[in-house]
Order: C-alpha cells, then structure tokens, then sequence
C-alpha cells in the first residue's frame, strides 16, 4: 500500500506541526521555571510529556483513519491528537489551562478530548485499551462504520490490561488496532530489563490475532503494516496488534533528566531524527520540490503560531467552574 | 389483593433491563455470567432467550477489560448496563470505575457523557467471609462523578433500574445479595413486593420513608431498612415511635428528607452494614449536624459494621452485623430522656 502524494503531504505536514508544537510547548513550559525548576509554575504547570521522535507513529496509523473512526492515547498524546484532527487552537488552550480549552482546562496535556474526531486519552498506562474496545464493540453492535485504535506505550504491555483488552477485543472479533509505541524507556526503565520478550507483537500468538513489528521508525513502513491492519478491522476480521519502534527525543516528562540513558544513546537518536529523514525521503523519491515542503512546513508553523496565541490570549477559568460537569 | 403482582428484586431488575432494550437499541448488557445463567443472582433472567447474544454477553473473566469496554462503549453513545458480580471485587477493575467512568465527564468538560449501569451485589449474612460479603457503598459514594443507588424491595428496584438506564450518567447500582429473592440466599420477605407491569422510574436522589414515626428516626439503605422496619415494630410495642428512612440512594443523597425527618423526632440512629468509620454512616451524621445541631435531642448513634473484614464463622459474622435487636437498644437509649406520650 503506497500513500497518495496527498497523503505524504499530509503526512509531512502533519509531523512538522507536531514537532514544532512540542518546541513551542517545551519553551513556554520553561517560563517561569527558571533558575528553580519548579512544576507548579509558569504558564503551563503540571507534569509535561513531549512526543518529539514519535511522529512517524501518529502520522503511520491516522492517515487511515476519518473522523468517525476513534483513537485512545496515552499521557503522551499531542502527536496522536494532531495527527487524528484534534483541533489545535483548544488543544493549545486546553494545555494552558484556559477557560477555551476542549474540557475548560479541567483535564490539562493528559486529559484531551475532543468528540469532533473521536479522541481522548488518558494519563494511567494501559487506561484507553479497554475504552478503545467498547468503542469498537458499540460500533460492531450498531452495524456501524469505525475501527478504533487504542495507542499504547511498550511498558503498557505489562499491565493487566493488555491481556485482558486483547483477549476480549480477539474473542469478539472487534474492529480494534493496538498500537504499542516502543520508544524503549518505560520513564528510566528500559523494555530489555521490564519485559520478557524482545518484541510485543509476538503476543499477539496468544491471542490468534496478527502481530506486526516495524522497526526503524520509518513513517512509510508504519503506513503500510497499519493499513493492512485497519483495512482488516474494517471488513470485520477483528483485530490487529502492532508494535512500531520509535524514537523518544525527549525525557519521560519534561524536567527529566536522563541519568539512565547510555552514553551517546541520544546522540544516535538525533541522528535518526524522523522529521529530516522524512525530508530527505520525499526529496530523493523526486515527488516533492524543496519549495513544496518548506510551504508544508510554512503552514504547519502558523497553525501551532496561532493555536499558542490563542492559548495565551484566552481568559482563565472561572475558579468556581471547578464545581461543574461532574455530571451530564 | 388479587391485582398485586409480586416480584422479587432479581425479577424486578430482570424486568426493567428488558423494558428499556425493548424501548431503546442503545442498551445492551454485559457481564460474567449473565446470559445463559441468567445472572448469579438472578438479575439478567430471561434476557438472553429474548434479546440475543449480540445484546446480551458474556464476557470472559476480565473486569478491568469489559467495565472499560462499557466506559468506550457509553462515550460512543451506547447505553451499556455491565455487571461486577460481587462489589468485593472492585479491586481487580477499579481503575476503569473510579479513573475512567466517574471521570470522564468531567475532564472532558461535559463532551463526552457517560451513561452506564454498573450493577453489583452486596452483602453478607451467609457466611462466605470477607470477599464475597462487603457493601462498600461508601467507597463508592466517596468518589465523585457516579450516582449509587441500592434498593431495599422490588418496586424500588425496578423503579430505580429504569431512571438508572436513561440517566445520561454513570450509576452504580448496589442490590443486597439478602434481599435478591434467590432461595439459596435465603429471603427477606419484605423485598417481595408489589411491582407495576409497566415501566416507571424512581427517581435517583430521592429517599424514602416506609414508616413514619415521632421519637427516632433511623436511616438506612438496602438490608439495613428491613432491620430497622422490624426494629420499629419491637419499639411501637415499648411505646416508642421511629421513623424509617430508607435513602434508596447515596449519590445523590437526599439530606432534605434526613434533616426533615430529625427536626421532627430529635433523635438520629444510622444503620449501616457497609464498615463503621469514614463512611455512609458518618456522612448522614454530619449532614444533621452541620446543620441542625439544635434539633438533635440525643447524640446520634451509629450501628455499622465494626472495622475488621468479615469472617466466616457464622458466631462471629452474625455478631458483627447490624440487626434489629441492635437498633432497638439503641432508640431505648437515645430515648431514655421522656418520649411522647
């Protein structure tokens, strides 16, 4: 399954404005946190968990995906949320905290829904795989068209959850993709020392489902196994696990810092940095001019310019709407 | 009378769940258990052989699994009524309840409700010890975003099964294994009573008083209100008159009803079989007090469950557990000063 040159630059466009939000993000987070790292200040307080490198990951896997269609991700989620249409400027707000936030700024960077697209994540590992299977129960039981994606971390696949998930989701038969980013750090520990396999996809055997690895973060490979697998859900054969090797640039949360990576390992990975790869990729292959992706990264600049304008320019919450919407 | 038409609980609820999947497609039902069994406690009866196995599902053993399956479900606009066999096992799937399905709405600013029943049995009195026999009621109305609701007869249980389906929020829906009309577990009489043939709700956050006295009044729940209707009946005999509340529910709770019928007798007894400190019967106490202090005429009593988990043998469980003759020692005492006449 090849990509469109439309999908590519979707694709493209979509990383670029991915990584240039988390730049914005991670230079704002700093205000106010300086010389004395403290994470109740500044404009964005709170835990803040960046996703430069797992780009390829987002792009790979909502590129087949419509609005209808529904993704749960982690606390790790604004590549997934962008790639899946989530709208930025209330994402942004939502971030900051402010009252034009998708939740009013009661759910903050962890707690991003959005129904517009069928998004939302969670900050516990292993929490959206159950959702993720109702969702795609409901649609089953309704005749109703929609696979939902429920993007995982590596370490999640040692919670209970994993095995219950994919056990239900198999024995079912549900229109369901389980997606495992490998980025290899469970925060400081690494897969080799957390879990008792090399590769997770191999579970899928106890579950008589697929299981695809791709490695080499490679945007193009992830779109073609992920196509497949979603494609499968679609004309009900139920579901698909595939785990992706990627690439975390960044700490576990920001503040981290990064005592338990061997000597040189970032170094690597920053030579493997997906967004110049990607580049060089579309360029070499001859479908995209120079000119064309600098316009691709152009307007990814200006949809994360405005979204952070809006974000800052919002009104806080009011402090007693904190007593509303526990209930419908 | 000859039009009485009397059910059980685990009828009534059975009944009610086959209304509203009559009426409306979004609702289906899932849980261990409770398709061709038709519930451990009866509860699911007859729907399987009605509705089918697409709407009526046994699950494999994995709550954290299906009660979040129900949570996606729900936000995907289903009306999913799931069931946690025994309350004592929340612990392998709390996440899902109290991480996912109370909070949902409320971290998502209202944009995505989620309307499920979560129905699970409580209760001891059958010795099966101190994992298949807690309420832990309270630890669930201690956690906002859920509504709890436990009834204590039949037409209470349908009544709150349907306003539980059509509420656009998560309910948790507690029914009292010793009320549930299952002949193994024995039967409390009193839960048998007369239900309508057609569906009606009760409305979730409203007590209600079934016997209404002057001296005392005693609060409670499920069980406990069988206690202390019998409770009131030994007292009438010594010349002392209680009132019975039965708050059917706890999220929302109804405090006016509490305060109301305290301003009137003075006198405040709590029976409460989920455990003694931190819980429902503290709540209510606190809910007089704060507020009404000068109508109390004696401190208030609690009779709960000690804090200790349940044990086994019968000696020990049974003296553990609230029951009439506790609550009836109690009003004598706090209505030592002179009662009415």
């Amino acid at each position: 399954m090849q990509p469109s040159k439309q999908t590519l630059a979707w694709m493209y466009e979509m990383m670029v404005t991915s990584r240039r939000f988390e730049n914005a993000i991670e230079k704002i987070y700093m205000e106010g946190k300086t010389p004395v790292f403290n994470m109740a200040n500044g404009p964005i307080p709170g835990e803040m968990h960046l996703s430069d490198g797992q780009e390829p990951v987002a792009v790979g896997v909502c590129a087949h995906l419509n609005p209808e269609d529904i993704v749960t991700a982690t606390h790790r989620p604004h590549h997934q949320a962008i790639a899946k249409g989530v709208n930025l400027k209330k994402m942004a707000a939502e971030i900051f905290g402010k009252s034009t936030g998708l939740s009013g700024g009661r759910g903050g960077h962890m707690h991003i829904f959005d129904p517009d697209v069928n998004f939302a994540c969670s900050g516990i590992i292993g929490q959206g795989m159950g959702p993720a299977a109702g969702a795609a129960l409901s649609r089953k039981i309704q005749g109703k068209p929609g696979v939902a994606v429920s993007f995982i971390g590596e370490g999640a696949a040692n919670q209970g959850a994993f095995h219950e998930t994919l056990n239900l989701a198999a024995v079912w038969k549900l229109p369901m993709v389980l997606v495992v980013e490998d980025n290899a750090w469970g925060i400081s520990v690494s897969k080799e020392a957390s879990t008792a396999i090399a590769r997770n996809a191999d579970r899928a055997a106890a579950y008589g489902i697929p299981g695809h690895y791709v490695s080499g973060n490679d945007p193009l490979k992830i779109y073609e196994v992920a196509g497949e697998a979603i494609a499968r859900a679609r004309a009900g054969d139920g579901p698909t696990l595939i785990e992706i090797e990627t690439y975390r640039l960044a700490g576990h949360f920001m503040g981290d810092a990064e005592g338990y990576r061997p000597e040189g390992e970032k170094d690597a990975l920053f030579e493997k940095d997906p967004i110049p790869a990607m580049r060089e990729t579309l360029l070499d292959g001859g479908s995209f001019t120079a000119d064309e992706l600098d316009t691709l990264e152009t307007k990814a600049q200006k949809a994360v310019d405005d979204a952070i304008s809006f974000a800052r320019e919002s009104a806080d919450p009011q402090p007693e709407d904190a007593l509303t919407a526990v209930f419908a | 009378m000859d039009n009485e038409r009397k059910l059980t609980i685990a009828r009534a609820m059975a009944e009610a769940t086959a209304q509203e999947m009559r009426n409306d497609p979004r609702v289906f039902v899932m849980g261990e258990d409770i398709g061709e069994l038709g519930g451990v406690f009866g509860n699911t009866r007859g729907l399987l052989e009605e509705f089918g196995k697409t709407r009526v599902r046994d699950t494999p053993i994995s709550e954290t699994g299906f009660i979040g399956a129900a949570v996606g479900a729900a936000q995907d606009g289903m009306r999913p009524v799931v069931e946690l066999m025994f309350v004592d096992f929340f612990g392998v799937c709390f996440d899902a309840i109290y991480n996912l399905m109370a909070k949902n709405t409320y971290f998502s600013g209202g944009n995505f409700n989620v309307p499920m029943v979560l129905m699970t049995s409580t209760g001891g009195g059958y010795s099966d010890a101190g994992q298949h026999s807690q309420c832990l009621y309270g630890s669930f109305a201690h956690l906002p975003g859920m509504k709890v609701v436990s009834p204590s007869n039949a037409y209470d249980a349908k009544g709150l099964m349907t306003a539980a389906i059509r509420d656009p929020n998560p309910v948790i829906y507690m029914y009292h294994k010793g009320l549930q009309g299952m002949g193994w577990l024995g039967t409390e009489a009193g839960a048998i009573t007369h239900v309508p043939e057609e569906a009606y709700e009760v409305e979730i956050g409203k007590a209600a008083i079934p016997r209404e006295g002057s001296d005392v009044t005693i609060v409670s729940i499920a069980q406990g209100v069988h206690h202390g209707l019998k409770a009131a009946k030994t007292l009438e005999e010594q010349g002392i008159s209680a009132e019975v509340v039965d708050l059917r529910s706890l999220v929302p709770l109804d405090r006016e009803t509490i305060r109301a019928s305290v301003a009137k007798t003075g006198r405040l007894i709590v029976v409460d079989e989920d455990y003694h400190s931190f819980g429902v019967s503290g709540e209510i106490i606190a809910t007089v007090t704060e507020t009404n202090m000068a109508d109390l005429k004696a401190p208030p009593k609690r009779i709960a469950y000690p804090d200790v988990p349940i044990p086994f043998a019968r000696v020990m469980e049974q003296h553990c557990l609230p029951n009439a003759d506790k609550i009836v020692a109690a009003a004598r005492e706090v209505c030592k000063a002179p009662v009415s006449a």
